[in-house]
């Protein structure tokens, strides 16, 4: 770890203007970037402590949605009442993250914003493009049991791990952010993450020095929600395949269906035509087979992560299974 | 006493508090922060250490920039192989030389160590040494190195092979036959504690705080290491955050922080990180493990043959002895075992957690799983077929042998008759139900141990020994056994162990150290028996302690009457005869149910039992405790634990906790773990036998069958992840 300065903020305007300086990084949780700053893979000489705005409220939107601001916790954010009746996927992707005391201390803003697993992103003595640009990319023929199958480049293979972005991805999320002028914009999910190509580096949308305040979601969706994290162990581990799936139907007839997942990409994957495909259709297997085609439709492993194929074909049978049983 | 007969009938065989599952009294200091561990030793100006470590895996160091890390703020010293003392060499377990030279032989190799004010400075500085390399080829994966492997010969471990009649020619004419290849990964320890030091020098003596498991042991390899006396040395450990054998021998942490503190005439503390635990300490070798079992129609063994497989870096002879129990659990006229060790330039492969059976078991009671279905025989029976009546090698009874009752007791709890021995055939919802059993064995070795007691006039009771309780129960059963023999209640009885300034133990390791320091403590407690009957003029053979008293027929005194000013006494316990003329072992089964997903081949433990015999139970509870983190163990080694190695490097990449899986609590359903009455009056004078690790032998073995019986899919390399079986389960239609 670097010595660094340490700043609170008291507006998100102020919190932004301090943003963007050279060198400075927000802090909310910490329980993503404190780590990797004792591993040097992130070396702020400034951190902006957010925790003292007013962003950890939920509130209800006029169109019959949430407002979640970017500072309300993990562990109160699965427990709302609101969450859990209208939007069980988020309430059991959130509990399905991390461990009871990590979602205590993790924010909205910062879960959205936290980085790979990549284990070589977290050894800096590894070549890395996306800790170091251009130094190479470790996992590619390295250990990427982890890696993703989908929209990978040859600079970067790494996964997006966050469980609650793949449920905001199927409910359709924005993410609102304010800079350091004070002006505010909305960014819908879909476009809030970059895949890596060869800027491996830049994650996101969001220009530097800009604050996340809050994420929106717009009304329930229609349909039983499910979370499906498959993972090594029965908790505090990272998926190897999730899928967040909002699916409406009747005696084995889909009306409709959301379906995102999560440790395929650098970011939460969802495809349009999969889900098409299951509109009006029957839940049998052609038509799931056609979905998860449409789905994995240029994927491809490295050697580690071969399985990851098959498995989300499978999961998302077994997904589907459950959610038009009726 | 040297262990040359039968014990006999003594005290502790009439009902007392030896047993009772009496709460751990270290316990409140524990769960308060009371208890010190190495790191929270405070000391005046003390000074923070920081290991740089390799990031290569073989080659040499080209240069080696210390200049900005020393000018960095609040740096004291920046040890480098340029400015370390010349140090003492050996094995592993013969000395710890750090920073020797150029020379980087492994991964992770401490090639600086950074020592300032704070340990943020420390650590922050640590980043600007810079190191540049020659890297050259290094032998990593063991797989690919195997024909260079060698028969090892380490001087304090059974030899490499051993064989029995003709295995070629009775496996090759055996009308069954079984021939199977299982792997084991990499494993680390993963102990809670970090390894850590305090260093403190004054004058020529050396006090080290740190967390170790042996140390009468780690004081003789400090002194071989930095080439002064032993006894200018003292090691103080009384308190352990877990070691699982990866805090056995002397780890860098210790060298360094007394070659600095040397240097700077300041304590030196350190601890290693998390991520540095998994290089700068050592590990479990992989295991490649091939076993071939020959019987005839009814399931009777005519040839058992077991070759393993293991790495170690060059200059080590330590290998996995996996084949170890082969050689004692099952009978058979023709046996063939043989270890060969593969060098490589790999951190050291040392003793964790069973070092042999716990990986060991889960080949060979996997290939009893198999063998028993080829025969179309409960797995249960072939092993009562092949109980042989005394050690199928060494042609010597056993001390105590108990296996067929654990096995039918397990089965009878567990409902082992439930069990449709057709894999695939019980289901719930998507989840594939399927459960398994093995057998369990290990060693029960019996070590040097020394202990003094001293009862004092204010009726307080202070046993005193260099042994280490790295949080197994190791205070509570003394205390229990001191209380026992001088009648008096358990809080009277104050033990201190940790100290090397004590008399010498054992330590704790190899399931060795209940019946070590606690068969010490027993003949130091009876000589103060004797010496307190002497004193009262009665007979000791006839006196009895109760309640702070001594009696006998009609007379009775008070102990605190007796001792004037404080008396005290010594025992001994060596192994003897016994121990070569009996084979020793504990036993037990353990059942375990699992749940495999049809659609993402996850594994997921549903109950498990382990029915255990091992001689006395000093203390129910700590012993319940034992096994069940045991069984952990085997749920974490069958199911999750592995080092990955990165053969390009040499480096092994998930080298944290969150990458490195254990079995969290939501892995560990209902486990229970019962003991069977059993007394071995060969083993020791408590008659008691090892149970540290007794808990994950076999337990490991037991999942992977239960995992085959649900789902039919036989995973032959370790762990059992959801990628393996995959490929093996049906695909919905
Ligand atoms: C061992 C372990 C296991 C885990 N397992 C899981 C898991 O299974 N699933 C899962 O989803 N997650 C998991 N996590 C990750 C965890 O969810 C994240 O660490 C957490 O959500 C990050 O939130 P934070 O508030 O602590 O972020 P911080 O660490 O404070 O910040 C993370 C990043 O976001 C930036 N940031 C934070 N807030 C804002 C804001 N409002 N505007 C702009 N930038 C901001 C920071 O500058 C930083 O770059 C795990 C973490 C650990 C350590
Ligand atoms: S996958 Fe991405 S994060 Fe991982 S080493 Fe390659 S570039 Fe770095």
């Amino acid at each position: 770890m670097k010595a660094f300065t340490y700043q609170r903020t008291d507006s998100t305007a102020q919190a932004a203007a301090a943003a963007v300086q050279p060198g400075a990084k927000i802090i909310a949780g910490g329980t993503n970037l404190l780590d990797l700053m004792k591993l040097q893979v992130e070396t702020p000489s400034n951190l902006v402590d957010i925790n003292r705005l007013p962003l950890d409220k939920t509130e209800e939107t006029p169109d019959g949605g949430l407002r979640i601001g970017a500072l309300v916790r993990n562990s109160d954010l699965a427990a709302d009442p609101r969450v859990r009746q209208r939007y069980g996927v988020l309430s059991r992707a959130l509990l399905a993250g991390a461990s009871a005391q990590l979602r205590n201390k993790a924010t909205t803003g910062g879960n959205l914003l936290q980085r790979t697993r990549c284990y070589y992103f977290y050894d800096i003595t590894k070549p890395c493009n996306k800790r170091n640009p251009g130094s190479g990319c470790a996992a590619l023929a390295g250990f990427n049991r982890i890696h993703a199958i989908l929209g990978a480049s040859e600079h970067c293979i790494a996964t997006h791990p966050s469980d609650m972005a793949v449920a905001m991805r199927a409910l359709d999320a924005k993410v609102e952010t304010v800079n350091r002028h004070g002006e505010t914009k909305v960014i819908p999910i879909a476009e809030f993450y970059r895949l890596p190509g060869d800027t491996p580096e830049i994650e996101t949308s969001l220009k530097p020095g800009e604050i996340i305040t809050a994420v929106t979601l717009p009304p329930p969706p229609p349909g039983v929600q499910v979370y499906r994290k498959v993972r090594d162990r029965a908790s505090y581990a990272f998926a190897l395949v999730s899928v967040a799936a909002i699916v409406d139907s009747t005696r084995g007839r889909i009306r409709s269906a959301r379906l995102a997942f999560g440790g395929l990409a650098h970011r939460p994957w969802r495809v349009a035509q999969a889900e098409q495909r299951l509109v009006n259709a029957a839940a049998n297997t052609t038509t799931l087979n056609s979905a998860a085609d449409a789905v994995l439709e240029g994927a491809r492993g490295f050697g580690g992560n071969d399985f990851k194929v098959p498995l989300t074909r499978r999961t998302l049978h077994s997904v589907l299974a459950e959610t038009t049983r009726t | 006493m040297e262990m040359n007969s039968p014990v006999g009938p003594n005290a502790l065989d009439r009902p007392g508090i030896v047993g009772k599952p009496l709460d751990r009294v270290d316990g409140p200091l524990k769960v308060t922060g009371g208890a010190r561990y190495a790191y929270e030793m405070q000391q005046d100006s003390v000074l923070y250490g920081f290991v740089v470590e390799a990031s290569i895996g073989k080659g040499r160091i080209k240069s080696i920039d210390t200049r900005a890390a020393e000018k960095a703020p609040g740096v004291a010293l920046v040890l480098t192989h340029r400015n370390a003392p010349a140090q003492g060499t050996g094995n592993h377990r013969e000395a710890h030389p750090v920073l020797t030279g150029p020379q980087v032989t492994r991964y992770g190799q401490p090639v600086a160590f950074v020592v300032a004010e704070s340990f943020e400075q420390a650590r922050a500085a640590a980043y600007l040494v810079d190191v540049k390399y020659d890297r050259s080829n290094g032998k990593y994966a063991l797989r690919s190195n195997l024909n260079e492997a060698c028969v090892p010969k380490p001087i304090d471990a059974p030899a490499a092979d051993s064989a029995v009649g003709d295995f070629a020619s009775a496996f090759a004419g055996a009308p069954v036959q079984l021939d199977v290849t299982y792997t084991t990964p990499l494993q680390s320890h993963a102990m809670m504690e970090p390894h850590a030091t305090l260093a403190a020098w004054d004058g020529d003596k050396l006090t080290l705080h740190t967390a170790n498991q042996m140390l009468n042991q780690g004081q003789r390899v400090i002194a071989t290491t930095l080439k002064i006396p032993a006894e200018n040395i003292r090691l103080i450990s009384p308190f352990i955050g877990g070691g699982f054998g990866g805090k056995l021998w002397v780890n860098a942490d210790a060298v360094l922080a007394a070659i600095a503190s040397r240097q700077l005439k300041r304590p030196v503390k350190i601890a290693l990180t998390r991520q540095q635990i998994f290089h700068v300490t050592t590990h479990r070798s992989d295991t490649i493990q091939r076993l071939r079992l020959g019987t005839d129609r009814e399931g009777r063994i005519l040839a058992i043959g077991h070759d393993v497989f293991s790495g170690n870096l060059p200059s080590e002879q330590t290998y996995e002895g996996a084949a170890l129990q082969t050689r004692t659990l099952y009978a058979g006229p023709n046996r063939l075992t043989r270890h060969r060790l593969a060098p490589l330039d790999i951190p050291v492969a040392s003793s964790m957690r069973a070092p042999g059976e716990a990986v060991g078991l889960m080949a060979l009671e996997c290939a009893m799983d198999e063998l028993a279905e080829k025969l179309n025989l409960d797995p249960i029976e072939l092993r009562i077929r092949n109980e042989p009546s005394e050690d199928p090698e060494k042609h010597i009874p056993y001390s105590s042998r108990h296996l067929i009752p654990c096995m039918q007791e397990g089965a009878r709890r567990f409902g082992w008759d439930k069990r449709n021995p057709k894999p695939g055939q019980l289901r719930d919802g998507r989840w594939l139900l399927g459960i398994g059993m093995a057998a369990a064995t290990r060693g029960n070795p019996l070590l040097l141990s020394k202990a003094n007691v001293r009862l004092d006039p204010d009726g307080t009771c202070t046993v005193r020994m260099a042994m280490t309780d790295i949080g197994t129960g190791t205070y509570t059963i003394l205390a229990q056994i001191a209380a026992e023999m001088l009648g008096l209640p358990t809080e009277r009885v104050r033990v201190e162990l940790g100290d090397t300034s004590f008399p010498q133990a054992a330590g704790s390791g190899g399931s060795w150290g209940a019946g070590s320091s606690g068969s010490a403590l027993f003949e130091a407690c009876n000589a103060l028996c004797e010496k307190l009957a002497r004193t009262a003029g009665m007979d000791s053979a006839t006196a009895t302690f109760a309640n702070g008293s001594i009696a006998s027929g009609e007379q009775s005194r008070k102990l605190t009457d007796l001792v004037g000013a404080g008396m005290e006494a010594d025992g001994e316990i060596r192994p003897g005869s016994n121990n070569k003329e009996f084979s020793q072992q504990s036993y037990g089964a353990h059942f375990a149910e699992v749940g495999v997903d049809e659609d993402t081949g996850e594994v997921r433990l549903r109950r498990m039992l382990g029915v255990f015999t091992a001689g006395r139970v000093l203390n129910a509870k700590t012993a319940r405790s034992q096994a069940i983190g045991g069984m952990a163990f085997g749920v974490g080694a069958a199911l999750q634990e592995a080092m990955a190695l990165d053969p390009r490097f040499g480096l092994f990449v998930n080298h944290d906790l969150a990458e490195y899986h254990v079995p969290v609590h939501a892995d560990i359903p209902a486990i229970d773990a019962i003991f069977l009455d059993e007394l071995d009056d060969r083993s020791n004078p408590l008659k008691s036998k090892g149970i540290g690790e007794l808990g994950i032998c076999g337990a490991g073995a037991s999942i992977a069958n239960a995992v085959y019986n649900a789902c039919g899919v036989r995973i032959r390399d370790y762990p059992i992840t959801l990628d393996k079986l995959l490929s093996g389960l049906p695909v919905r239609t």
